[in-house]
């Protein structure tokens, strides 16, 4: 056999990727392959280049390195996948291949911008805040009547996806349980979660508090490191995941993240990080968590509809609870979104490098929620939030689009928090 | 076959740049299709949008005499669609429009690509199905089952793709777009589309069909039974038969293949039986729960361990997608596998479960089992690991093994998959020589210049002469019938 084109360490596993029996189930679910058509770019399609490159048929070519990287990460194809490929991990090792033997990136400073900016808060913190500089200062309005970002179309998808940047404060390092105490929590804040959601923060800690969890939101700590594992910068990711695990204290019994994304990337830390399984093993999202709290939930006259985030789904795959913390709430209607599991096209800065099949993803999304008459969306990731609303402003509907937490709060407020 | 870099250029020109797939990546990963084992990769990937793209990438091939390979999902079982000769292999998953559901008149005409289960979800709100249900039919194109005249667990009752397609639009090899067929049924002349249906790409490509629609039955039940051993399911599904029912499903599985179903599907599945029966009755409701109670009693009486009756749709379609997604779970047992699609008489399960068993001693070979055991249509999976040749080897001779004790016992070499470049060299034990030569000669009419899928369906490709001599078919020694 000729010789692989990846290399140890973080080498794609070719036992993981001989599983594949190219069935092709993955296909109709995949994204890419739905807006462009091509085997190339679909699930099957990439394995067949994995394994070449695996069994020396291919070397990481431009070509190569594109159609790996045209992947949003969705993981649509694992829930589809009758063998149980776990293509997340093969694509992830793919990309640390890709970056440490494969060409030089086609968007060097784009590249590192992203990668300067989104993981560290401070930075993104203030970034942020000259964002906000420039929408008050009436510069958005004239850079958008001018349509000089027309040329600019990464540009555009970064300026675009922003809506209103409000001023975030940090959280009290400590919500006392209410009621019958069940344990201590530790609360994740996320990067971009922190800064454009805070009140999802909020909203989080406070329900947590009123299921009887002495909820730690500690200070300084810093981002999970998905947005480097799914690029395949897994030196990066892993001092950020073992940064982490130090930041939380031992004694809580869960880490809880409001933030699909953060979520599926912690709870598979095992797999990269030996010291951080622990810490895997204790990570839920919010909705696990409160799925069987009593919560004092008032009337809300509302018809939502329910949007999976691709981590939470397919990475990790929590559908229903969601949907069952929505239903409890009175005199809400949950109807049903079509392909409700289909991505957006967010995937965490994809919308901004791959501004095209993104906007093709929103396109079908939004009309997919105009078909609900839907006046809210719900949704537990804040990328898909901001594309989502994105999409919905862009397209005129009238929808808001919200976490789930945000509507039990609602649905609490005035009687208990 | 290299292509001269005028025929790219035009290929271009008549696709746009986005059209082609040219790439040595590109191409290398459509050198296949489910059937992994047959490989060859063409040297250019074309993907039109509509029937004026196709009719102009085909007059064009047929001008330079470039072989064409028509491909739509690629989960067929064959080597259908891949690129033995190299040449122009024209995908069709950008043609995916329902171009037409007229529900007055039960039918619905659609582009090629569009994927089999998206057709019935378009109309099932409505009360309204497409019958033919292979088990890629969440994946698979209804031009690739046109192409193959795919089956399905439910074509015991409701038949077979041919059975459901009214009409179709075909581009000839010969680059002219025929019509054959259409909505209203009863037409004068010749019936082109029954000709057309199972060509496997060797006329031309289809670019639209029509086809019928069914409204759904009124009661559907989904009847689970467990057996100590496949023969014993075995004599089940004839005895259900023999009283006179006709299920709409009924199919085997065996211990192999449910163990696979249960960790890839979590169809729950029961875990200590030697076989189930995956039995579905549709139809008036009175009528279904009368059959219901009978086919279980049946069950019973033949030594069923259980018999379990799917309390509600979510149930029914949990043990579905066990089923049939079967094929895609097989990676939890092995690597790589053969997968056959002969037929016997239904009357002689039995006695084709017991030669299926020797020849896996014979081989030494692991032979995961699950069929449509109502038409006597076997799948039996050939487990081996392709980086051991010799495992290979012992895999491919139990294959050929199985077919010929098929072929011994009044059966057929394909089910439903179809032929391809896979069976080809089997067919003359199905077919004697005029039979063949008259069915070349039909080819040369749709395709004169012999560019369309060369290679498939037929022993040889008419390129290398004009008439067959097949030798006689002949059961190999050590007969174990």
């Amino acid at each position: 056999m000729a010789l692989s084109a990846f290399a140890p360490p973080d080498a794609p596993d070719l036992e993981e990727i001989r599983k594949c029996v190219h069935c092709g189930i993955c296909l109709p679910q995949c994204p890419t392959y739905r807006v462009l058509g091509e085997e190339m770019d679909s699930p099957r399609g990439r394995i067949y280049l994995m394994r070449a490159a695996a069994e020396g048929r291919l070397t990481l070519t431009e070509t190569f390195t594109r159609h790996i990287d045209l992947c949003l990460g969705c993981r649509a194809c694992e829930t589809a996948c009758p063998s149980g490929v776990r293509f997340g991990s093969l694509l992830e090792a793919t990309r640390a291949q890709l970056r440490r033997h494969g060409p030089p990136p086609r968007r060097r400073f784009l590249d590192r911008f992203i990668y300067a900016v989104f993981p560290e808060p401070d930075r993104l913190g203030a970034a942020l805040g000259l964002l906000r500089l420039y929408r008050r200062s009436g510069l958005q309005r004239l850079v958008r009547s001018t349509g000089a970002l027309r040329f600019f179309p990464r540009l555009a998808a970064m300026e675009g996806l922003l809506g209103d940047v409000p001023r975030a404060e940090p959280l009290p390092e400590l919500y006392p349980a209410r009621g019958r105490r069940r344990g201590r929590v530790g609360l994740l804040t996320g990067c971009v979660q922190r800064h454009l959601f805070p009140h999802v923060n909020r909203d989080t800690a406070r329900l947590l508090a009123l299921a009887g969890w002495e909820v730690v939101v500690p200070r300084g700590q810093g981002c999970c490191g998905a947005l480097e594992l799914h690029a395949g910068r897994t030196d990066d990711f892993r001092a950020r995941a073992r940064r982490l695990v130090a930041t939380f204290p031992d004694d809580v019994d869960w880490v809880v993240t409001n933030a699909a994304g953060c979520g599926s990337a912690m709870k598979e830390y095992g797999h990269w990080v030996r010291e951080a399984s622990g810490l895997a093993v204790r990570t839920r999202d919010v909705t696990e968590m409160l799925a069987d709290a009593e919560l004092p939930l008032g009337r809300l006259e509302l018809t939502v509809t329910y949007h999976d985030a691709c981590h939470l789904a397919h990475g990790q795959r929590v559908r229903q609870e969601p949907r069952q913390l929505l239903r409890r709430i009175p005199g809400l209607r949950l109807v049903e979104l079509a392909e409700s599991d289909l991505c957006c096209g967010s995937a965490g800065v994809y919308s901004i490098l791959e501004p095209g099949i993104a906007r093709e993803l929103l396109e079908l999304k939004i009309t997919r929620i105009a078909e609900t008459g839907a006046t809210v969306v719900a949704t537990g990731n804040p990328g898909c939030l901001m594309q989502i609303a994105q999409g919905a402003r862009a397209r005129g509907l009238d929808v808001t689009v919200v976490h789930p937490v945000e509507l039990l709060v609602r649905s609490i407020e005035g009687e208990a928090i | 076959m290299p292509l001269g870099p005028g025929l790219l250029d035009e290929l271009r020109r008549i696709l746009g740049p986005d059209g082609l797939v040219a790439s040595a990546e590109g191409r290398l990963v459509y050198e296949c299709d489910m059937h992994t084992f047959y490989k060859g990769a063409p040297d250019v990937v074309a993907l039109p949008e509509s029937t004026a793209e196709v009719v102009a990438i085909v007059r064009l091939c047929r001008g330079e005499r470039v072989p064409i390979v028509p491909r739509g999902s690629g989960t067929g079982l064959i080597g259908g669609a891949m690129a033995p000769l190299g040449g122009v292999m024209i995908g069709l998953n950008r043609m995916t429009r329902i171009v037409e559901i007229d529900l007055a008149n039960r039918a619905a005409t659609v582009q090629p690509g569009l994927i089999n289960l998206w057709l019935t979800r378009a109309v099932q709100e409505r009360g309204w199905f497409f019958a033919p249900d292979p088990s890629s039919q969440m994946v698979s194109s209804i031009g690739g089952n046109v192409s193959t005249n795919a089956g399905g667990p439910h074509c015991l009752k409701y038949g077979i793709t041919a059975n459901h397609v009214l009409g179709l639009e075909l581009v000839t090899g010969a680059g002219e777009v025929v019509r054959l067929g259409g909505k209203v049924a009863d037409r004068a002349g010749y019936d082109l589309t029954g000709v057309a249906v199972g060509s496997e790409g060797t006329f031309g490509l289809v670019t639209a069909v029509t086809v019928r629609l069914l409204h759904t039955a009124e009661a559907v039940q989904t009847i689970l039974a467990s057996f100590g051993s496949i023969e014993e399911a075995s004599e089940a599904v004839s005895a259900i038969i023999a009283a006179g029912i006709i299920p709409a499903a009924l199919e085997m599985l065996d211990e192999l293949m449910i163990r696979a179903i249960n960790e890839g599907t979590g169809a729950g599945y029961p875990k200590d039986a030697g076989a189930v029966l995956l039995i579905e009755l549709d139809g008036p409701r009175a009528e279904v729960l009368a059959q219901a109670e009978r086919v279980a009693t049946i069950c019973r009486e033949r030594g069923a361990l259980d018999v379990r009756v799917a309390r509600d749709e979510s149930e029914r379609a949990l043990l579905w997608k066990g089923r049939k997604e079967a094929a895609g779970a097989v990676g939890r047992l092995a690597p790589t596998y053969l997968l056959q699609d002969c037929v016997v008489p239904r009357s002689r399960l039995p006695e084709i479960m017991r030669a299926l068993r020797a020849i896996a001693e014979r081989h030494r070979v692991q032979i995961a089992n699950v069929f449509h055991a109502g038409d006597g249509n076997l799948h039996p999976l050939i487990l081996y690991d392709d980086r051991n040749p010799e495992e290979l080897e012992r895999a491919k001779a139990a294959n050929e093994a199985l077919l010929h004790a098929c072929i011994a016992m009044g059966g057929t070499i394909t089910g439903e998959h179809g032929v391809g470049l896979d069976k080809a060299k089997n067919l003359p034990l199905q077919y004697g020589e005029a039979d063949l030569n008259f069915m070349a000669r039909l080819r040369r009419i749709f395709d004169p210049d012999r560019i369309m899928n060369p290679g498939k369906l037929l022993p040889s490709h008419p390129a290398c002469g004009e008439g067959f001599r097949p030798a006689r078919p002949r059961v190999p020694e050590g007969a174990w019938i």
